[in-house]
């Protein structure tokens, strides 16, 4: 009985921290008159209090064909957004995954300097390292251009500590007899180290979606032309007037995110709990 | 001999290749541009002529900065705790009831994946003057206020910083959790301990490790609270939450290099010592299987 009670209680709790979602989903689902009437008041400085409704009283996708066929700059972003996100990642995988790999299987001299110094640029916050961010996006003349945001991101340290984490696990015995087969350490790497490894580095690619999908304060600082935005920087833009197209904007940029969620639920729970606790 | 003392030499350092593109970027983005940072905090405006310590006290007297640093510290001492205690709850009744496969903690995840961007306009519309909250209060008679222009900014800061981190911690602590062997819970069965008895004298002594990881790493994290912050009130919010973040930000945008140097360098500092406590507690939990 007490489980049922706790189960309830954890179940309301899910509900309450879901209804932000709940609530931009049936926005984009009402037209732009229902979204006007409800929220006139914090729209227009109307008199009276903004209301809802828990469904919309005259379901329509007008305001998604509006955006999707009628806002060529609401591609322009929607592009640049998938083109950072996924240069960043292809980045990361091309250097990262062989570093993580040489940080937890291979000899390196001076290796736990070297990967204390990769621990402590992962847990700096941006602002600490803005300026000289800026100061050298603008020595290589990177400035207002999508390698100002690519480059910095992709020698991002954090996946590289993640994917270390799952390194260390494999047990070295596999490793060993591989190396009595006379395998070199690539072919090692590649056979053995990247398949049993791979959650891992599904783990990095997951979290690194959910972040940079959502860059805000880098592009806010190096990107002067506004064409050059991704979506994330674009929504706080959109006025309340224009709050139907803010919904609609809103849930579509929200879909990729899911999608990667749900698809790899599994792996960002593995992916946390390896940030932070040992195996 | 001499062949094979050099396939020797060859196999001592083979990682080396596998770490240089990453090192090699690493430095040219993060590492020399940092260290550029630090003789800059010693030098004027120009980044020419050395002044010392000069930037060092500027900052420590600049009001703005004393406002943003105890902001930030109280942000950090009432959320931190808060966060803390309701995932470690929460992720209690979900490994004890439900096993930790259940489905219910990704509900508490979903906040994630959602666009800060995009979340903005429902903060908005709910806190505004003549927002959602203050109607459904208006029904109850209850005169309602400009919550985000208000010393209740800053709760609503905390809570959205929880709201978006809960399924975070969750998920740690779980892990932390399904570590501790079963059978020490089963002999306590056993033994007819209450339920008080088995959390104090099993759940939280095997958990402390996991308990000091997790609140160094969700205070270095807490730093990123700047981009809720910034969205949810643009560059000047109330005064209750203008953070670190902010200061930092507009005295970018006012290029003062000099002070914007100083005090990343404190905020390093700072940082590098809850670091050097991380890695501390990690040797612990490495020893302690």
């Amino acid at each position: 009985m007490k489980k049922v009670w706790l189960w309830l209680l954890l179940c309301v709790l899910a509900a309450v921290v879901c209804i932000p979602m709940y609530f931009l989903i049936d926005g984009s689902l009402m037209g732009k008159g229902e979204v006007t009437e409800y929220l006139a008041p914090v729209m227009q400085n109307k008199n009276g209090f903004a209301s809802f409704r828990l469904l919309p009283m005259y379901p329509t996708l007008r305001s998604y064909v509006e955006l999707l066929l009628d806002s060529p700059e609401f591609f322009v972003m929607f592009w640049n957004s998938v083109k950072l996100t996924l240069l960043i990642l292809a980045g990361q995988l091309v250097t990262g995954v062989p570093a993580a790999w040489g940080f937890a299987r291979l000899r390196i001299p001076g290796k736990r300097m070297l990967f204390q110094l990769y621990v402590i640029l992962m847990l700096m916050p941006f602002q600490v390292t803005m300026l000289s961010n800026y100061l050298t996006l603008d020595r290589l003349r990177l400035l207002d251009t999508h390698a100002a945001i690519i480059l910095p991101a992709v020698f991002s340290t954090f996946p590289v500590f993640l994917m270390y984490r799952f390194f260390e696990n494999i047990p070295e015995s596999i490793l060993e007899s591989a190396r009595v087969d006379g395998a070199g350490s690539w072919t090692i790497f590649r056979k053995i180290g990247v398949p049993l490894g791979s959650s891992g580095i599904v783990s990095a690619m997951v979290l690194g979606f959910l972040e940079y999908w959502n860059l805000i304060e880098q592009p806010l600082v190096f990107l002067k032309d506004k064409s050059l935005w991704p979506l994330s920087l674009y929504l706080p833009n959109i006025g309340l007037e224009e709050a139907g197209m803010a919904f609609v904007a809103s849930v579509v940029t929200l879909i990729p995110s899911l999608l990667v969620f749900f698809a790899g639920g599994e792996y960002l729970e593995q992916g946390i709990a390896a940030s932070a606790v040992k195996e | 001999m001499d062949k094979k003392m050099r396939h020797i030499k060859r196999k001592r350092y083979d990682g080396v290749l596998f770490i240089l593109p990453s090192l090699v970027g690493v430095s040219i983005f993060l590492t020399v541009p940092f260290l550029d940072v630090i003789r800059r905090s010693f030098t004027d405006v120009i980044g020419e002529n050395f002044v010392g310590l000069q930037n060092y006290r500027t900052v420590f007297q600049t009001s703005a900065f004393q406002l943003a640093s105890s902001n930030t510290l109280k942000f950090v001492l009432v959320c931190i705790p808060l966060l803390l205690v309701l995932s470690l709850m929460i992720a209690l009744i979900l490994t004890e009831s439900f096993g930790n496969k259940s489905r219910l903690k990704h509900a508490y995840l979903i906040p994630m994946a959602i666009p800060v961007a995009s979340i903005v306009l429902f903060w908005r519309v709910m806190f505004a003057k003549q927002g959602l909250l203050n109607g459904i209060l208006a029904q109850f008679g209850v005169p309602g206020k400009d919550w985000m222009n208000d010393s209740t900014a800053f709760v609503i800061l905390v809570g959205s910083y929880i709201w978006k981190n809960l399924g975070y911690h969750i998920v740690l602590w779980t892990a932390g959790l399904t570590a501790i062997p079963k059978s020490l819970y089963e002999a306590a069965a056993v033994d007819g301990a209450s339920w008080w008895k088995k959390f104090r004298y099993i759940t939280l002594p095997n958990l402390r490790a996991v308990l000091c990881t997790i609140s160094v790493l969700a205070f270095l994290n807490s730093f990123k609270v700047f981009r809720e912050a910034y969205l949810v009130a643009g560059d000047y919010p109330d005064e209750s939450m203008y953070l670190l973040q902010h200061l930092f930000n507009n005295w970018f945008r006012e290029l003062s290099l000099d002070k914007l140097s100083a005090a990343a360098v404190v905020v390093s500092v700072i940082i590098f010592l809850g670091i050097q406590l991380l890695e501390k507690f990690w040797d612990q939990e490495e020893k302690s299987r």
